[in-house]
C-alpha cells in the first residue's frame, strides 16, 4: 500500500483529501513532521484560502525546506488548488508574495470585464488536457470524464507550455488547469471533490509514487 | 451550471416540507447523499432544519460519514453561530458553510469566516419572501422577518466577502410551482459572485422560464430528487435543453 503524506499547514480540507486517497487504496495521513513526511511515497500539498497566508504558514512551520528536500528526493508531489498556486514564483493576491519557486510562473487574478462573468469561478469545468497531461495525470480518462470541480479567483500565468498539463477556457481566458514539471504535479481544480474523475486522477498520482 | 441536492436534516432524517414548514421524513441523509453522488450530483448541501431554532448542532456526524463516501463539495448550514461552529463544521469534512440567521444578527461573521478560511468557503444563505415592492430577507428557517431588503442585503453580503449566495424563495419552496424568476434575476444582476437558486422546481419548463431571464451558477433541488420525480441526469439534461433553446 502506498504511503501518502498530506501536508498539514493549517490551510486546507485535509480530511477530504485523506478520505479520497484512502478510498482509492492509499495509506494517507496528515502530517507536518519532517521525519514522517520524508518517509512517504508521495506528498500532497492541499490548500484552500489566500496565497500570502498559505506561504506564511509554510514559512512559519519550517516546511519550505522540507518540501524542497522532498522534491529533490525525486518522489512525486501533488499541489491542489492553493497548494498548486504556491508552487509558482509568486502570487499577487492582496500583496505580491514570493512562492516556492518550483515552477516558473505567477499567480494572478482572472481578468473579468465588469458586468460579465463571475468570480470566484466556482464550477465543474471541462478541461482540455495537453499531450504531456495525457501521458500520466489524465491517462485513462475519456473526453466526457474530463470534468473537474474548480473554486478560485486566481490562476497561474506565464507558465511554460512544457509544464502545462491541461487548460480550461473561462470568460474567454485560457486558464491553466493543471501543471507538471518533473516529479511536481499541480491541479487548480480539486480532484478530491471531482467525483470518479478526480479519484481516477489521484489513482494515477499514487500509481506514479 | 451546477446541479445541487439539498438535504434538510432533522434528528438524523432528511425531511421536506412546503415553504420550509410542515415537515415529513423522506429518508436517511447518508443513503440519499450517496445515491445522489452515484447519480452524478455536482454538490450536496446539508441543512440542519432545526438547529437554528433550538441552537443545536447534530449534523456533524452525518457530514463526517458523508465526506468518506461522497467526493463532491459538501456544504453545511443551519445553526452555525460562531467562528468556532464554522471550524467544527469544516473539521467534520464540510467544504463550505451556509450562514443565514447568524449573518443577519452579526454580519461581521461573514467577514471573519472569509478572512480565516477564504471566501470560497462562505455561502451566504438568503431566504427571500415577496413584499409589495420587492423581497424581504427572513431568518430562522424562513420563519422570522428581519426588515432587511433582499437586494440591499445581497450586495452587503458580497462586500463582506461571501463567496456565493444560496438564494431560497420562501414563497416557492416546496410548492413545485416554479422558481421565483424575478427574484433570481434581480439578485443575479445585483451581485457578481455566483448565485445558486433554490425553491420551487416542479417541471422542466420551470428551468426554461428561469433561464429565459437569468442564468444562475447553480440550481438546488430537494423534493424532486427525494420523491424520485426526476433523476440527477434528467435534471442536467433539462438544464442543457433550456440553455440550448435560449441560445437559438
Amino acid at each position: 500500500m502506498k504511503k501518502i503524506a498530506v501536508l498539514g499547514y493549517g490551510l486546507g480540507n485535509v480530511r477530504s483529501v485523506c478520505n479520497a486517497l484512502r478510498k482509492i487504496g492509499a495509506d494517507a495521513d496528515v502530517s507536518h513532521n519532517e521525519h514522517t513526511l520524508m518517509q512517504a511515497d508521495g506528498l500532497v500539498i492541499p490548500g484552500v484560502g489566500a496565497f500570502p497566508q498559505g506561504m506564511a504558514n509554510l514559512v512559519e512551520s519550517g516546511l519550505v525546506g522540507v518540501i524542497r528536500k522532498y522534491i529533490d528526493s525525486g518522489r512525486p508531489v501533488l499541489g491542489i488548488c492553493l497548494g498548486m498556486q504556491l508552487l509558482f514564483d509568486k502570487g499577487t493576491e492582496f500583496v505580491s508574495t514570493e512562492g516556492l519557486r518550483l515552477i516558473p510562473g505567477s499567480v494572478d487574478i482572472i481578468p473579468v470585464a465588469s458586468g460579465e462573468g463571475r468570480l470566484p469561478h466556482i464550477a465543474w469545468s471541462a478541461i482540455s488536457p495537453t499531450e504531456q497531461g495525457m501521458q500520466k495525470m489524465f491517462a485513462g480518462l475519456s473526453d466526457s470524464e474530463m470534468r473537474f470541480y474548480f473554486v478560485h479567483s486566481y490562476a497561474a500565468t506565464g507558465v511554460s507550455q512544457d509544464n502545462i498539463s491541461a487548460i480550461i477556457t473561462y470568460l474567454g481566458n485560457k486558464i491553466v488547469a493543471a501543471v507538471q514539471s518533473g516529479n511536481v504535479w499541480g491541479t487548480q481544480f480539486h480532484p478530491e471533490k471531482s467525483g470518479p474523475s478526480g479519484l481516477h486522477l489521484l489513482k494515477n498520482f499514487i500509481n506514479n509514487c | 451550471m451546477r446541479v445541487i441536492a439539498r438535504l434538510d436534516v432533522k434528528n438524523q432524517f432528511v425531511i421536506k416540507g412546503i415553504h420550509l414548514e410542515g415537515l415529513r421524513k423522506v429518508g436517511d441523509p447518508n443513503q440519499l447523499a450517496k445515491a445522489y453522488y452515484e447519480a452524478g450530483i455536482d454538490e450536496i448541501v446539508f441543512i440542519d432544519a432545526v438547529a437554528s431554532l433550538y441552537n443545536r448542532n447534530n449534523l456533524f456526524s452525518v457530514i463526517q460519514k458523508a465526506s468518506e463516501e461522497v467526493f463532491v463539495p459538501i456544504t453545511i448550514g443551519g445553526g452555525l453561530r460562531s467562528l468556532a461552529d464554522v471550524e467544527q463544521a469544516l473539521d467534520a469534512g464540510a467544504d463550505k458553510v451556509a450562514l443565514n440567521t447568524a449573518a443577519i444578527r452579526e454580519p461581521e461573521l461573514i467577514q471573519k469566516v472569509a478572512k480565516q478560511y477564504g471566501s470560497q468557503c462562505v455561502v451566504a444563505s438568503v431566504q427571500a419572501k415577496r413584499t409589495a415592492n420587492g423581497w424581504e430577507a427572513y431568518m430562522e428557517t424562513g420563519r422570522e422577518k428581519t426588515g432587511v431588503q433582499v437586494l440591499d442585503w445581497v450586495r452587503r453580503l458580497q462586500d463582506l466577502g461571501a463567496g456565493e449566495l444560496l438564494l431560497t424563495s420562501v414563497d416557492q419552496e416546496g410548492t413545485k410551482s416554479g422558481f421565483d424568476v424575478s427574484l433570481a434575476q434581480a439578485v443575479n444582476s445585483a451581485v457578481s459572485i455566483p448565485v445558486i437558486v433554490s425553491g420551487g422546481y416542479g417541471q422542466p419548463k420551470h428551468i426554461a422560464k428561469l433561464l429565459d431571464v437569468s442564468e444562475p451558477s447553480g440550481l438546488c433541488f430537494a423534493s424532486v430528487l427525494h420523491y424520485n420525480m426526476a433523476t440527477v441526469g434528467e435534471l442536467r439534461r433539462n438544464i442543457e435543453l433550456a440553455q440550448a433553446s435560449r441560445i437559438k
